[in-house]
């Protein structure tokens, strides 16, 4: 009984997302067709969502790309394999690392912000009172937080890794001994394009997991204070979830078509 | 004019509406007043199309609302105006932009001549040159003058007053009330205030009428209310706490 409630429950969440994902892609087609999309509401979320971001973003990459030269640096050089160690960090950062982490602070800062703004704009009649003047929840609130958090967690993720091969090169010139110029060859050697692309196309999908699930968690907010803090927690926890499932399979559809396209 | 015809809501296993039967005639000012929790703002968000009953029917002008598409819903909405309870601004946007909002979203008009608009807005309602203050600096009175400023700001046929005088000082009700009663001969509008407010109740209605238990239970004017021999209005009327109405 307990397991049919909770399938039941999830799927009702899943058809709720869903639903909330496509009137989002409806209302933007609809705006762009007739000129009306709220392009200054958009980069306003897109600056408010960076500039939160961006302090978290940038130790989270300094420190993993440096975590990262170090672990792979010394196992590397016992084997005499030093020259690798910049195409293997990158293409970890890059294919993996810099899309997850990002997403996952992004989650924590900007998902569980929108959630406790639409869900405070819920329980004071915000909301219904956009309603009462004629004007779709959805096109106002959702579409530049869903687009914002797309575009942004896309320029954040180039971001993360910069700053990761930054910490990274430090690490490696400085703690184990390669030179600069050994380290940047890995990198141009091994990491291809690709990588870079395939990871960038999973910030994109995170980022509008992470928009949709904020705003839907905002707009089923109940009970007052209490309830804004339960969706705020209950939007980073999905979040993450989701992110981390949907990560496994645009990690494996994302290799199926290098296999079968690129390489 | 507006009929409510047998409403029927429920939320969970708890039954709010039970066969509502209500008639708003055009111009009127009807005022629904009981006890807290009875269901009153319920109605009043049915009757603008926030939600939708189990059973019934909202007839405006002779068409059910109820079964609207939204864009039907939209278009109707756009001739009526709401004063919720907290008065709902918008936190992020400046009183000029929340009083012109409908303004700049429905309409061609220039943002001087919205600016224009906004500005006879808040004078009417006693706030001059507001503005530019947000939400935020404003007294709990203040809100709600900004709230109704927004409510008329498109000079509504109809409009719905959730609560417009709950939490605010004797003097500060006084003033809602006769603001009330000069937009009513301003703009000529149909009015619903949902209210347990009784002395606001009596300054501004055409015509009371009693909820509760999801029904409503007595109708009339002032005077009818006063003189009912209806014990529920009698107890309510009296603010007793012993009587056939219970505490819900």
């Amino acid at each position: 009984m307990f397991l049919v409630r909770l399938v039941r429950d999830f799927l009702d969440l899943l058809g709720s997302l869903s639903l909330l994902f496509m009137q989002t892609l409806y209302w933007t087609l609809h705006d762009l067709r007739i000129g009306r999309f709220a392009f200054k509401n958009l980069i306003d979320q897109m600056s408010r969502i960076g500039v939160d971001s961006l302090p978290m973003v940038a130790i989270t990459g300094f420190s993993t790309g440096a975590v990262l030269v170090v672990q792979i640096g010394y196992q590397f050089s016992q084997l005499g394999a030093q020259r690798y160690v910049g195409g293997v960090v990158s293409m970890a950062m890059a294919r993996e690392l810099a899309p997850i982490l990002t997403s996952i602070v992004v989650a924590g800062r900007v998902g569980s912000s929108i959630a406790a703004e639409l869900g405070t704009m819920k329980i004071t009649e915000q909301i219904d009172a956009l309603e009462t003047m004629a004007a779709n929840p959805v096109e106002y609130l959702v579409i530049p937080r869903f687009w914002g958090c797309t575009f942004m967690l896309v320029i954040l993720t180039v971001f993360t890794n910069v700053v990761g091969m930054i910490g990274g090169s430090i690490v490696a010139v400085y703690q184990i001994g390669l030179t600069m110029s050994t380290f940047q060859d890995s990198i141009l050697q091994n990491l291809k394009i690709f990588d870079l692309l395939g990871g960038l196309i999973k910030a994109g999908v995170f980022g509008a997991i992470i928009g949709v699930i904020g705003c839907y968690k905002g707009f089923t907010t109940e009970n007052g204070a209490e309830g804004v803090g339960k969706s705020t927690t209950g939007a980073v926890v999905l979040a993450i979830m989701f992110i981390l499932a949907v990560n496994y399979f645009l990690t494996v559809g994302i290799n199926n078509f290098n296999v079968a396209y690129i390489q | 004019m507006i009929i409510a015809s047998h409403l029927y809501k429920k939320f969970g296993s708890k039954e709010v509406l039970k066969g509502i039967n209500l008639k708003i005639y055009d111009g009127e000012t009807l005022v629904i007043v009981g006890p807290s929790g009875c269901g009153k703002s319920v109605l009043l968000k049915h009757i603008i199309g926030l939600l939708k009953p189990e059973e019934g029917q909202v007839l405006i002008d002779g068409e059910d609302i109820t079964r609207f598409s939204q864009k039907k819903l939209d278009a109707l909405r756009m001739r009526m105006g709401m004063l919720f309870q907290s008065a709902a601004l918008f936190d992020s946007l400046t009183v000029e932009e929340n009083v012109g909002f409908g303004l700049r979203k429905h309409t061609d008009l220039s943002a001087l001549a919205i600016h224009h608009i906004v500005s006879e807005k808040l004078e009417w309602v006693g706030l001059p040159g507001s503005n530019n203050l947000m939400p935020s600096e404003l007294s709990g009175g203040m809100r709600k003058r900004v709230g109704l400023a927004r409510a008329i700001a498109m000079e509504p046929e109809i409009i719905l007053y959730d609560e417009p005088t709950t939490g605010l000082d004797p003097i500060m009700t006084s003033a809602i009330d006769e603001l009330h009663v000069s937009l009513k001969k301003r703009l000529g509008v149909t009015s619903i205030v949902v209210t347990h407010d009784l002395a606001s109740a009596y300054r501004i209605c055409d015509r009371i009428a009693l909820h509760y238990g999801g029904q409503i239970v007595a109708i009339g004017t002032k005077e009818e209310i006063i003189n009912s021999p209806n014990p529920l209005v009698q107890q309510f009327i009296k603010g007793e706490a012993k009587g056939p109405m219970t505490l819900l």
